[in-house]
């Protein structure tokens, strides 16, 4: 495992060439199954441009693994789904052109839960991904390749996206960092959408200053995604140790049934951690929490069946025979979509169809709007929300994908924050078994770096990062 | 024909008798305007410039719908849409929001189309038609914004072809949809509720007619209470009136032969001229409306005030100046301010020549032999329009001269000049006039004795006399004059 400042110290004293060539190798031997497309040559190809050229950006010459839902100019882009059987996108997403501005180089492309609907990287048409920790396991989802790649080591870097945890879910299944920043911080323009009003993409690194970094390079302001906002700060300044006098708010909510024992204990552990370090801890009630998931699941969908409309393989993507374009239409569905998301597909049509559009879809808006004032209520006292991330560490490959409402419940802890559009980031803070287990800090609206300060704090006075998977 | 203007009637004049819509003829127009002179699409960068390029020429991911691509509102697009309501006399909107219409159709690159649903732009106005009966109030229910799908192509017709080509370069052009109130009472007030709309947006500079798909209507018809029909697939004004007639003889016979008439979607068939019902699977649509997350609501309170400083003079505002700053008959008005270009055209020519003359020739002659040729006012150069009137002015051609003129510059070209040259169309001097009636009374005698006798008309064929013996090249009023100095 190597750090963005050891990769940047080592390139300039061998090359950037030599490092993309051993990650590279370490992908090609990998077990993990955590990339649909290695894009090798161009990598390479772009690492010699930057050793004879030379590049200031601060991520010059360090390779990065891109969730295959955001979209790369010359590098197909599959969702993860069979219907984009084929497609290559004619132009880079928002992320990708300031990745490229800053020097990182594109190695590949990460396994995902097809078009992100899942929590454990199982629905991709690519076959499932491996958690390193233990390859029977699931490494979390929906964008378990970007962190089984951190995680394993096949690469340092990794972009993912987060509609209800899909960030954090494998950040704390992997035990790698993982942020998912305040809606709107990030610019969405290139990012297939699962559901809009909710996703984000987000960074992961080995540890808090590297996802400061790499956020620092693909936030900002985009006038290409309408809800983009003008936001001025530099993330990577906020790594100070230093917790005193921060207000942590420990929502009861967050532990309730269903939490594993050995997660809640390492979790208040870790909350104790940050006290000893000078932090003050105080009650909040979330009393609308437990609808969190109903609403969620209901305006994700939604947004979802509609968002899925345009793959009829018309203009790209999987073609079937041709008959009448009706025909047609269902059949290159019937065919390139997977179960999880034509039952999501499914749901969403149902949700918003007449007659149950005020049942469904309206009510769930407004219990949205519950969430968010639950968040704003309880911001006013404190500075940060502590919870965990996972009610329970990583689950067998297979165990739960036979059950989508137990695969769902599983979002319980991370999807009141989508609803709300507030900042959260989970960081490692113990292990069960081996497993890994995930803290989730989550700050009010913008305030990215509280909780990467934070999380920095935390990790500057424990170790549980260091730990690595064995045969990595 | 050559009358003096002098009756100027209120714009709007009162009908005597209240019209009594026999029918019980309720139409509503839902009409598709392309706001085609914006210099972008709605949503993205791609030019609105697109008619004489090759198909998906102007395309991006936005346009074409592919993943990962977002949409951003075009403020132009925006300011336009205010316009328009505003000359509708609508209530702009606090803040407005895009919609997604959700439904599958091969020219629909994303599966849904965005456009306005709870908070359209501006709602709840009206504009005024010369209706059945004078003035007439049609209702604007509302005016909201959407984007154009692209365009289906097919070799040969529609059912022959084997294959269905898709030109998205129209795929994200700004639509308005103008949707009326039930307020029309006979397609003929339906065709000028839109003349009056396509009028209204010419002025606004928002829109020009003459490009494919700029203006489509959806109409919306019911008879004697019963139920309406939607009628689909209208291209022209014409259209709609066809249409809408065709539709009412359908309403009424279905009801003398005791059926219902039953709520339906139906298509028009423009060559064959008749509605037919669309099979109810097509019209079993449930959109599943819903905001468009991608984009946030926009706040357009403080926007109507300036849009509104901007406003040009609209044609009713003009035809009432056109009365009173130049005198004109109101129809002469009227006529002049219903198309943009030919109101220009006038009140140039009114700047440097008689204003009353300008209109009749205008509105009775030239607007006359332009319709019979099937051309616009653009065929015709308004410097020849000064020197036709500068002429008959100054009497040195003749009324029938000036008609020659105009016809002659419509069909062969030139300058009024050179055809007044080339034809010999100048008036002929008062001598010629003079030995003309001579010769015509010397020749005429049975004429000049019933003239003599008191038979007034006897007179005309002694004008008529002269006028052949200068070729058509005396004032008729001048040799009347003359002759009757000469039978004292
Ligand atoms: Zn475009």
């Amino acid at each position: 495992m190597a750090t963005i400042n050891e990769l940047r110290e080592r390139i300039h004293a061998e090359s950037s060439e030599e490092i993309v060539h051993e990650y590279l190798e370490k992908i090609a031997e990998s077990k993990l199954n955590a990339f649909i497309t290695v894009s090798g040559e161009s990598a390479l190809a772009r690492a010699r441009k930057i050793d004879s050229e030379g590049h200031e950006g601060p991520l010059a010459g360090i390779p990065i693994a891109i969730k295959d839902n955001i979209s790369t100019k010359g590098i197909r882009t599959t969702c993860a789904s069979k219907i984009l059987t084929g497609y290559i996108p004619p132009y880079d997403a928002h992320v990708i052109e300031r990745l490229k501005e800053a020097g990182a180089i594109i190695i590949g492309k990460a396994n995902m839960d097809e078009f992100a609907m899942g929590t454990s990287t199982e629905t991709s048409f690519y076959g499932a991904t491996k958690n390193p920790w233990d390859i029977e396991r699931v490494p979390g989802g929906s964008s378990g390749g970007s962190a089984a790649a951190v995680a394993g080591d096949d690469v340092p870097l990794a972009l993912g996206s987060d509609t209800g945890g899909s960030v954090r879910c494998p950040a704390s299944f992997c035990g790698v960092v993982g942020l998912k920043p305040t809606y709107g911080v990030i610019s969405r323009y290139g990012l297939i959408a699962y559901a809009n009003s909710l996703e984000q993409i987000g960074p992961f690194a080995t540890s808090v200053r590297d996802v400061a970094t790499l956020f620092d390079v693909i936030a900002g302001y985009d006038a290409r995604d309408s809800t983009s906002v003008k936001r001025d700060v530099n993330y990577s300044s906020a790594m100070k140790n230093d917790v005193r006098g921060l207000k942590i708010g420990v929502p009861e909510e967050y532990f309730g049934e269903g939490t594993d024992e050995k997660v809640e204990k390492a979790v208040r552990d870790a909350i104790h951690k940050l006290e000893d370090l000078g932090a003050s801890l105080k009650d909040v009630k979330m009393p609308h929490t437990k609808y969190a998931l109903a609403s969620y699941y209901i305006i994700a969908m939604s947004e979802a069946s509609s968002n899925l409309a345009r793959f009829d393989g018309m203009r790209y993507g999987l073609r079937v025979e041709d008959s009448d374009w009706h025909t047609t239409f269902s059949q290159v569905r019937a065919a390139g979509f997977g179960d999880e998301v034509k039952r999501r597909i499914l749901l969403g049509t149902y949700a918003l169809s007449a007659g149950y559009h005020d049942k469904y879809y309206l009510k769930a808006l407004k219990v949205r709007t519950l969430i968010k004032q639950d968040f704003e209520r309880a911001f006013k006292n404190v500075d940060v929300l502590i919870t965990p991330t996972m009610p329970y560490p990583a689950f067998r490959l297979g165990e739960k994908i036979g059950d989508p409402l137990s695969l769902y419940l599983a979002d319980v802890d991370t999807v009141p924050i989508n609803l709300a559009g507030v900042p959260s980031i989970s960081v490692p803070c113990g292990f069960s078994e081996g497993l890994p287990i995930g803290m989730q800090i989550i700050g009010k609206h913008f305030d990215e770096a509280t909780i990467l300060r934070t999380a920095y704090t935390f990790e500057e006075n424990t170790d549980f990062h260091i730990k690595q998977p064995e045969g990595v | 024909m050559f009358d003096e203007p002098n009756k100027t009637n209120p714009p709007f004049s009162k009908g005597s008798s209240k019209y009594e819509n026999p029918d019980g003829v309720k139409i509503g127009l839902e009409v598709h305007v392309q706001l085609n002179k914006l210099k972008t699409k709605v949503f993205c960068g791609c030019t609105t410039d697109y008619h004489n390029d090759p198909p998906n020429s102007h395309v991006c991911p936005v346009c074409l719908g592919l993943p990962g691509a977002l949409p951003v509102i075009n403020k132009k697009a925006v300011e336009a849409a205010i316009k328009v309501g505003l000359a509708l006399n609508c209530k702009v909107e606090e803040h407005t929001q895009f919609y997604r219409k959700n439904y599958y159709y091969p020219d629909l690159p994303k599966g849904f189309q965005i456009t306005q649903y709870d908070f359209p732009i501006s709602s709840q106005g009206y504009v005024m038609i010369e209706g059945e009966d004078g003035e007439h109030r049609i209702g604007i229910t509302r005016a909201h914004m959407e984007e154009d799908p692209g365009r289906l192509v097919h070799e040969g017709t529609i059912d022959k072809s084997k294959y269905t080509l898709i030109d998205y370069n129209r795929s994200g052009m700004a639509l308005l949809e103008v949707v009326s109130d039930p307020d029309m009472r006979s397609p003929k007030e339906a065709r000028r509720y839109l003349d009056k709309l396509r009028n209204i947006l010419e002025y606004l500079d928002v829109f020009d007619g003459n490009l494919e798909g700029a203006l489509r209507v959806d109409a919306n018809i019911s008879i004697m209470g019963g139920q309406r029909a939607e009628i689909k697939n209208i291209s022209s004004h014409k259209g709609a009136e066809r249409a809408l007639l065709y539709e009412i003889v359908r309403q009424k016979n279905v009801l003398r032969r005791g059926g219902v008439v039953v709520l339906e979607t139906r298509h028009f068939d423009e060559a064959r001229e008749i509605t037919l019902s669309m099979r109810s699977k097509e019209e079993a649509h449930d959109y599943r409306y819903f905001p468009e997350p991608d984009l946030v609501p926009l706040k357009i309170s403080g926007w109507a005030p300036a849009i509104k400083e901007t406003l040009p003079e609209l044609p009713d505002a003009r035809r009432m100046r056109f009365v009173e700053q130049y005198g004109i008959a109101d129809d002469h008005a009227k006529a002049l301010t219903s198309e943009l270009k030919l109101a220009v055209f006038y009140e140039e020519v009114a700047k440097k020549a008689d204003p009353k003359m300008a209109a009749v020739w205008i509105c009775d002659v030239l607007k006359g032999e332009l319709n019979y040729r099937d051309l616009t006012i653009d065929a015709f150069r308004k410097e020849h329009m000064l020197s036709v009137i500068e002429l008959l002015a100054s009497k040195k051609i003749t009324e029938d001269g000036a008609v020659d003129i105009i016809r002659t510059l419509l069909d062969k070209g030139g300058s009024p000049e050179e055809i007044v040259a080339q034809k010999g169309l100048v008036v002929v001097e008062g001598d010629i006039v003079s030995t003309a009636a001579e010769e015509a009374i010397k020749e005429n005698p049975q004429a000049v004795a019933d003239y003599k006798a008191g038979k007034e008309k006897a007179l005309n064929s002694l004008v008529g006399a002269v006028m052949k013996k200068t070729k058509g090249r005396a004032d008729a009023r001048a040799a009347r004059e003359v002759l009757l100095g000469k039978l004292g």
